[in-house]
């Protein structure tokens, strides 16, 4: 894990090519975290990806989050790992809601970082999340004729009540 | 692979293998393009035990989500646990005692021999030797004794607990557990001595669905499939948690990376777990199997009864839970497939905004096109039980 | 043994007489009508479908089969691929809404008599995953003859549950009440009509058959 100075380090130099890439670090439980604009998020990978001294080639975990009612809404978060030096960082892509008709939309990373494929899938079937530029960006987990993102903090859990022979005998 | 030669008109054919099919070790669906038996391209198609249990969990304060998070991947469920025990702890800032850690440790490792085994016993019967099925299951059968010795629970035991252990370990157990130690090498020799210089096994799985190990990392592949290709990477030696940093083991890796090397590496791996059992049981120290804090942990049920204060812990944490600061956290543990990472995302209130496992059967899954592509039907079915897809696990 | 022997062999050769015979007959003939006999001979020779879904496919088609547990006492440890060959599905696990389709198609393409057998929780109610994803109870699109409680069943509860299925089908229950399933008979059939009538085209490829034979 970088430090904070590291952390602020690689903030700057991603500044310097990607004005307004990145809009927040933090700390949180002894993990670093980048918050960044979606429209940068393939080139901060790349750089992270790439740049002598970083060397983040292991994506462990891409999944999403559902902030709300904050703003932005939702998060894509990009859990990457250097093995060389045992760092985690994760990378956090903010994407605002778009309203009742349309989607949130993020370029993919598939180019980069192949193990995405069935995570973008997976986000893109509970949230909603389209992945501009994925192969083949369908349902993965659930039925292909499925009307809706059940992982949004808005969705219902759905499920039924458990009728108790009792209870109907006296309630019902 | 057969040459086809230019006079004979091949024409691929599509082949739909699953949900419901006895060497898919699950409801695991495969669209096939064969030409003749050759597999030219293949799609998994998954879902079809898919139990939103990550949006159960959302609904329920963070004690009651152990249950659920156990039934992802049901063959090393003391793994789930432990992925979102050790969030959890994390997030509140909550040291275990010592002596949980070992508890943890010994349960952690049993349950990758049990997961082991399991799998050769059906990898093995896939592959024509029926009688593996019979000597994994009966040393299965022991270890799960000793869950239930302990658990009260074959399966699904709920034994992890925010903050240590649930109970302690019963009277008894040390020397069941001892014995089964002494005894596990002998076992795993036998299973041994049954493949290693079976020709059938040894033709089928040397030199079949190997992956390089540069394109493993591509996609992400982690555990026993990855240090079949010479990688030497376990986050048991990579990170410090448990009590891993004070014992002694060694991290079996491969050399080729085919079905063979899968299946020595998983093997050794066996004699390592069933040492690291050994160690952190002579190592086992005294001491509480839980934290002591009441904001999190519950109360012993014998201060109940004489202290109002107790019961009032007890009152609020089993009927509202405790509450979480604002945060989220990434914590991966090595599960016996590789790197299983749970996410908590707090949200001040007693319930968590949202628990993802990254489960490493998912992401493995997508390295069976590579595996399989190119080598015949029968080296197909070999590499997904080499690949040891759970497919609780990949669904969720 | 030998004297046993010796005594069918005197029957057979139509030496014993009298008493002796009457006494023969007494200990070694059973008599009982056909149906009872049948039903006796399918209990103890049920073919299960190898079927797993989720945690409970690890206990029961696989654990309850090996050593300890040994479901061939019972006569139901030769496990079928197909369910066309098949006499019990045992459904092991949750149901998920993209599974339930298949489900019901296997249950289905077995052939009559059939049984099926819902294990533990999630199967019978939904367990505790009352959500979006999960079927509430297998019973709400397939016939269910026996419900095994537990999550998961111990391998011991799935065979206690499996005697009772035997005691149910030596006692020849009427399967009339499949029909609200639309569940008798095999897919073919069961897609005519709702009381499991052929189909028209069914019916018409039945007649042709019989024609072709010259019966």
């Amino acid at each position: 894990m970088p430090d904070a100075p590291g952390l602020e380090l690689i903030r700057g130099e991603i500044e310097q090519d990607h004005p307004g890439a990145i809009l927040d670090t933090g700390f949180d439980h002894g993990a670093a975290s980048l918050s960044i604009d979606p429209e940068h998020v393939l080139a901060v990978l790349t750089w992270l990806r790439d740049a002598p001294g970083q060397g983040y080639r292991f994506l462990s975990s891409l999944h999403a989050a559902d902030y709300l009612p904050a703003e932005p809404r939702f998060a894509v978060h990009y859990e990457l790992l250097n093995r060389d030096r045992v760092e985690r960082l994760r990378v956090k892509a903010l994407l605002a809601d778009p309203g009742e008709d349309a989607l949130p939309e993020l370029d993919s990373c598939v180019e980069l970082f192949p193990t995405a494929e069935f995570q973008e899938r997976e986000v893109f079937d509970f949230f909603g999340i389209v992945f501009k530029g994925h192969p083949d960006l369908t349902r993965i987990l659930l039925p292909e004729d499925y009307v809706g993102w059940p992982q949004r903090r808005d969705f219902p859990v759905g499920g039924e009540p458990v009728t108790f022979t009792y209870n109907e005998r006296n309630y019902g | 692979m057969a040459e086809l030669t230019d006079d004979r008109t091949t024409e691929v054919m599509t082949v739909n293998i699953g949900p419901h099919h006895p060497a898919t070790h699950g409801v695991l669906r495969l669209v096939v393009d064969l030409e003749g038996e050759v597999v030219k391209d293949l799609k998994p198609v998954i879902g079809y035990v898919h139990t939103g249990i990550e949006k159960s969990c959302e609904d329920k304060s963070y004690w009651k989500v152990i249950p659920f998070v156990e039934r992802m991947d049901y063959v090393s469920y003391f793994f789930q646990m432990e992925a979102y025990c050790g969030a959890v702890e994390r997030l509140v800032g909550l040291e275990i005692p010592p002596r949980a850690k070992y508890l943890r440790t010994i349960f952690l490792e049993l349950n990758r021999i049990h997961s082991h085994l399991v799998w050769l016993g059906t990898t093995a019967l896939d592959l024509g030797a029926i009688s593996m099925l019979w000597y994994c299951f009966r040393e299965r059968d022991r270890i799960l004794d000793l869950f239930e010795m302990a658990t009260g629970q074959r399966m699904h035991t709920r034994y992890f607990q925010v903050g240590g252990v649930i109970e302690d370990i019963p009277l008894g157990f040390e020397a069941k557990l001892r014995s089964f130690v002494d005894e596990m090498p002998v076992r795993v020799g036998q299973y041994q001595a049954l493949l290693d210089r079976n020709e059938i096994f040894l033709s089928r799985t040397k030199g079949t669905g190997i992956v390089s190990r540069e394109r493993l990392l591509e996609l992400g592949v982690t555990g026993p499939l990855l240090r079949a290709a010479g990688e030497p990477w376990d986050l048991r030696k990579a990170f410090d948690y448990l009590a891993y940093p004070e014992m002694d083991f060694k991290i079996p890796v491969g050399t080729v990376g085919d079905n063979y090397d899968r299946y020595r590496v998983r093997v050794a791996e066996m004699l390592e777990s069933t040492k690291i059992v050994g160690q952190a049981l002579d190592a086992l120290p005294d001491g509480p199997f839980i934290a002591d804090d009441r904001k999190y942990v519950l109360p012993p049920r014998s201060e109940l009864s004489t202290s109002m204060e107790s019961l009032i812990h007890h009152f609020k944490l089993v009927t509202e839970g405790y509450r979480v600061a604002p945060g989220e956290l990434y914590y991966a543990i090595e599960s016996p497939r590789g790197e299983l990472g749970c996410f908590v995302l707090a949200d001040g209130s007693s319930k968590p905004a949202r628990v993802h496992f990254r489960d490493p059967s998912f992401v493995n899954l997508q390295a069976f096109r590579d595996m399989s592509t190119g080598t015949y039907i029968a080296d197909m079915i070999c590499s997904l039980g080499m690949l040891d897809p759970i497919l609780g696990g990949v669904d969720r | 043994m030998r004297s046993r022997q010796l005594t069918a062999r005197d029957m057979l050769r139509g030496d014993l007489e009298g008493e002796e015979l009457e006494r023969y007959v007494e200990q070694k003939v059973v008599l009982t009508n056909f149906e009872k006999m049948l039903n006796w001979a399918r209990s103890n020779s049920c073919f299960p479908l190898t079927f797993g879904l989720a945690c409970c496919a690890i206990e029961a088609p696989i654990s309850v089969v090996t050593a300890r547990y040994d479901l061939a006492r019972f006569g139901a440890e030769a496990m079928r691929a197909s369910p066309r060959q098949a006499d019990m599905i045992i459904l092991s696990g949750r149901v998920s809404i993209k599974m339930a389709p298949v489900v019901r198609r296997l249950y289905d393409q077995m052939l009559e008599p059939k049984w099926a057998v819902s294990m533990g929780a999630c199967s019978s109610s939904g367990g505790m995953f009352s959500n979006y994803a999960v079927v509430q109870g297998a019973d709400k699109f397939m016939p269910i003859d026996l419900h095994i409680p537990g999550c998961p069943p111990r391998p011991e509860a799935v065979l206690y549950g499996f005697t009772k299925l035997q005691r149910k089908i030596q006692g020849n229950p009427d399967q009339g009440w499949r029909q609200r399933y639309n569940a008798a008979g095999t897919e073919e059939w069961a897609r005519g009509g709702p009381r499991s009538e052929p189909s028209a085209e069914s019916a018409e490829a039945y007649l042709a058959a019989r024609e072709l034979i010259g019966a």
